[in-house]
């Protein structure tokens, strides 16, 4: 086989990956089936080994097959299958082709940034907690960008064109609308997509090599892996044109060596040796045993800046924010200004507990995306500050649909587990909470069961209020689901006159019981 | 009918320009003056018609025949919005929608009628997409000619006032509701938890974006102030399946009972009355009817109304 293939091969899985991975997260209308969530994201690195820790299961293995074609044929998962890589070679290319810069040339690792981060999200993770990882996961990195900057702005452009269409009396595209956006939950995304594009254009893969505990990882595991970029002394010529492809900037050509930890194996510089003398080789040819490039002083650290820059603006944001500030507001009702006693956010169906959910959840936002009511949606600090933009139920914006149990079909990690329709009306995330000096009926002695109108349980009733035709709601917390319906309906805004307070483990609420109907059916007309 | 249409011609105008970057939001000025009111020059053979034992698509046959036909309502070329209550997720046998061969029944009415276009759309309580398929009114409104439109993104909705109300002083009505030649409510009957009852009035609820104005501004009251803005051409209230309980979204089948009846009438008053007597309660007991009764929109005694009883089947 012509090796110089190996590249075109490497681009069509990588152009494939990207592409459906973007469909994916950006797919507002659910055009997409759940299930194939599952066979697109099945090579994800830290979904799929989290999702093993959880369940043992065939369809978990993904990250083995990764680290065993790692271990054969180096960081394949970087160039062809990973999205946020993918989505930076998209940006260096760019930035080669409009001439921002004009070669790569040798750097050394940055080994003083990489292990130390690699270290810091291994001390996060024994503590217990994701938080790191899911800043650093490529994979979650990418879904958020997807689903919270990048979708929303298809939304706009879908809006445009549905509105133009509509004009000439076609109806397929429709307008959708716009949830809104507060920067605290999209302030993560940009930062990444902004550090990601910016580093891609200007040093190639250096997110990657430098950041990205995954890259890390698969690095330590690429050293030792048995098919290896290596340069054939005896017909190069030193011309150097491997080294200015080199993305990974990893290819060190005065003295003919590769640093593999750093290989992405995106294959270009095969591509570009004209003399045929970098080549892609098995341990039965080895003809030089390339050792790594140890690390010595700091180059210029852009990234280094950037990751400084990140925990700043973390800072701002925990100092400058505290809850979030609810829907529309209704500032006649001082009812509404009176804080509810939440003591728990809540959890989406299928996350079993608190802990279950916060312990496993990337925040990758794939169930936010596929959520088509849109309930679910990035936390700021629901979860305390280390769980921020795990997703919950934000009942202030919609309510959980009855029927629908989406979130767990598609969640890749297992935090939220697939569960049936049927187990899905008696799975209880929260109960309902009324406080009735805070309901209009009470305050203002007129009509509403606006939250007993939404209740697919009947958990909230309307009873019976005073001697008039009033009706004033009652709840049954026994069966209660925790959809939010009630919450979402209540005209008091923004802290509601009944609200769903979460359950640290979810529950199994009784059955509603149902009585027949007695029928008395007359002949005549009644009037 | 002309200015009707220079208006519309002016609104395609106006709006081409916001494109696809605005998207979002098309803010398109004054609707308030597009209605003339036009107090229909037709005479009406009766005041209410009630019907009960047939199917639901057959006894809208026979009603709509024995006022004229959908002729009288529907000229050619007339562009119509249906408003079926779509609010939940449901199939058709809980009865939280309006029965899809009935609202499938009218678009064809109004087709044959010569309508141009037939719009059907509701502002979903559930999520819209699930409550257009699962109520099975997409389906039959598709094969029956009419388009669905969606009710789902406030840029479809836009500001008007309604000085004739107590309460609601301005609502975003949806677009179709503006632009229509005709407009046709088509509720189902229930029980309502909040207002007793939920039966044409409380329908138009589904054609402004923000409800839950309504609920904290004296519900009944702005139920009846919404029809002084504007009130549909024609009434067909399905009762049909009639969920008795539970509602407006109910628990179970159990909850519902099949009374195929059907009313129909311009008055959208009359209509609330009639149903209300047909669930087993005195419009008094319903408090939005009075106050509309009170506002001057309709009358709710029957007993002065020429009143068309068919039965069929009997």
């Amino acid at each position: 086989m012509k090796q110089r293939s190996l590249r075109i091969l490497r681009i069509i899985f990588a152009v494939l990956f990207l592409f459906l991975t973007s469909v994916l997260f950006v797919d507002f209308r659910e055009l997409v089936p759940p299930v194939w969530a599952d066979r697109i994201l099945f090579l994800q690195f830290v979904p799929s080994l989290i999702r093993f820790i959880t369940i043992p299961a065939l369809v978990a293995t993904g990250f083995i097959i990764i680290l065993l074609i790692t271990a054969m044929f180096g960081r394949v998962y970087c160039s062809a299958i990973c999205p946020l890589g993918i989505f930076q070679d998209v940006f260096s290319r760019i930035s080669i082709k409009i001439r921002l810069i004009k070669r790569y040339k040798y750097k050394k690792a940055l080994d003083y940034l990489r292990y130390p981060l690699l270290a810091l999200v291994a001390i996060f993770l024994l503590y217990g907690s994701l938080f790191m990882l899911n800043l650093l996961d490529p994979y979650s990195s990418f879904g958020r960008v997807f689903s919270d900057l990048v979708r929303p702005g298809i939304i706009v452009v879908n809006n445009g064109f549905a509105g133009l269409l509509e004009k000439f009396n076609h109806y397929f595209l429709y307008r959708v609308n716009l949830q809104l956006i507060t920067w605290h939950t999209v302030l993560v995304p940009i930062i990444t997509v902004m550090t990601v594009i910016g580093l891609s254009l200007l040093y190639g893969r250096l997110y990657c090599n430098a950041i990205c505990p995954v890259g890390t990882v698969l690095g330590l595991l690429s050293r030792i892996s048995v098919f290896r970029i290596k340069m054939n002394s005896a017909t190069c010529t030193k011309c150097g044109k491997c080294s200015f492809a080199c993305k990974s900037s990893c290819i060190n050509v005065k003295n003919m060596k590769v640093d593999f930890s750093r290989c992405v194996a995106c294959y270009d510089c095969i591509s570009v040796c004209p003399e045929n003398s970098i080549r892609y080789e098995g341990p039965f040819r080895q003809k030089n045993y390339i050792s790594r490039t140890s690390p010595v002083s700091a180059p210029r650290s852009a990234s280094k800046r950037d990751f400084i820059g990140k925990i700043v603006l973390y800072g701002m944001a925990l100092t400058g924010i505290s809850k979030k500030a609810l829907g529309v507001t209704d500032t006649d009702r001082p009812a509404g200004k009176i804080p509810n006693d939440v003591h728990y956010p809540v959890t989406p169906p299928g996350s079993v507990s608190l802990k279950h959910f916060t312990d496993r959840c990337t925040a990758c936002h794939l169930c936010v995306t596929v959520c088509p009511t849109g309930v679910l949606q990035p936390s700021f600090l629901q979860y305390g500050f280390t769980g921020m933009m795990q997703p919950h139920m934000d009942y202030s914006v919609e309510y959980c649909n009855f029927e629908c149990v989406k979130c767990g079909e598609v969640c890749p990690t297992g935090a939220i587990l697939p569960i049936t329709v049927e187990d899905k009306k008696l799975e209880q995330n929260g109960q309902v909470n009324f406080i009735l000096e805070k309901c209009i009926v009470y305050t203002d002695n007129t009509a509403c069961g606006s939250c007993s109108e939404h209740c697919p349980t009947q958990a909230v009733k309307m009873v019976p209020y005073k001697d008039t035709t009033l009706t004033i709601p009652e709840i049954d917390k026994e069966i209660c689901i925790g959809c939010g319906a009630c919450e979402f309906a209540c005209p008091v805004k923004p802290h509601t006159s009944i609200f769903v307070d979460g359950n640290a483990i979810h529950q199994v609420a009784k059955k509603p019981e149902i009585e027949e109907l007695k029928v008395e059916s007359e002949d005549a007309f009644p009037f | 009918m002309k200015v009707k249409a220079m208006k519309r011609r002016d609104f395609l105008r106006n709006s081409a320009g916001f494109g696809i970057l605005s998207g979002a939001a098309l803010s398109l000025g004054n609707y308030d003056a597009i209605f003339a009111k036009d107090a229909g020059s037709f005479q009406m053979p009766y005041d209410l018609v009630a019907i009960k034992g047939g199917e639901a698509a057959a006894m809208f046959d026979k009603g709509i025949a024995s006022l004229g036909g959908m002729k009288q309502f529907v000229k050619p070329n007339q562009s119509v919005v249906i408003k079926p209550n779509i609010g939940w997720d449901v199939p058709p046998e809980r009865a939280g929608n309006t029965n899809p061969d009935l609202v499938a029944r009218i678009v064809e009415q109004c087709k044959m009628a010569g309508a141009k276009s037939v719009y059907v759309f509701d502002n979903t309580l559930s999520e819209a997409t699930r409550c257009y398929e699962l109520s099975g009114i997409e389906s039959a409104v598709k094969k029956a000619g009419g388009t669905m439109v969606s009710g789902k993104s406030e840029s479809y909705y836009h500001q008007v006032s309604i000085p004739g109300g107590k309460r609601l002083k301005t609502a975003k009505v949806h677009e179709l509701i503006l632009e229509s030649d005709v407009f046709i409510n088509v509720p189902v009957l229930k029980n309502h938890g909040g207002t007793t009852l939920s039966i044409a009035m409380k329908n138009l609820m589904g054609v402004v974006w923000d409800r839950r104005f309504w609920h904290s501004n004296d519900l009944h009251q702005c139920i009846a102030d919404f029809p002084t803005y504007r009130k549909p051409d024609l009434n067909i209230v399905d009762g049909y399946r009639v969920m008795k309980r539970n509602g407006p979204r109910g628990v179970s089948v159990a909850d519902v009972m099949t009374m195929k009846y059907q009313l129909i009438s311009k008055d959208i008053v009359a209509v609330d009355a009639a149903s209300a007597k047909v669930f087993g309660l005195d419009p008094k007991q319903v408090k939005y009817i009075g106050l509309a009764e009170q506002a001057g929109i309709g009358k709710s005694n029957i007993e002065g109304m020429k009143v068309n009883r068919i039965t069929i089947g009997a």
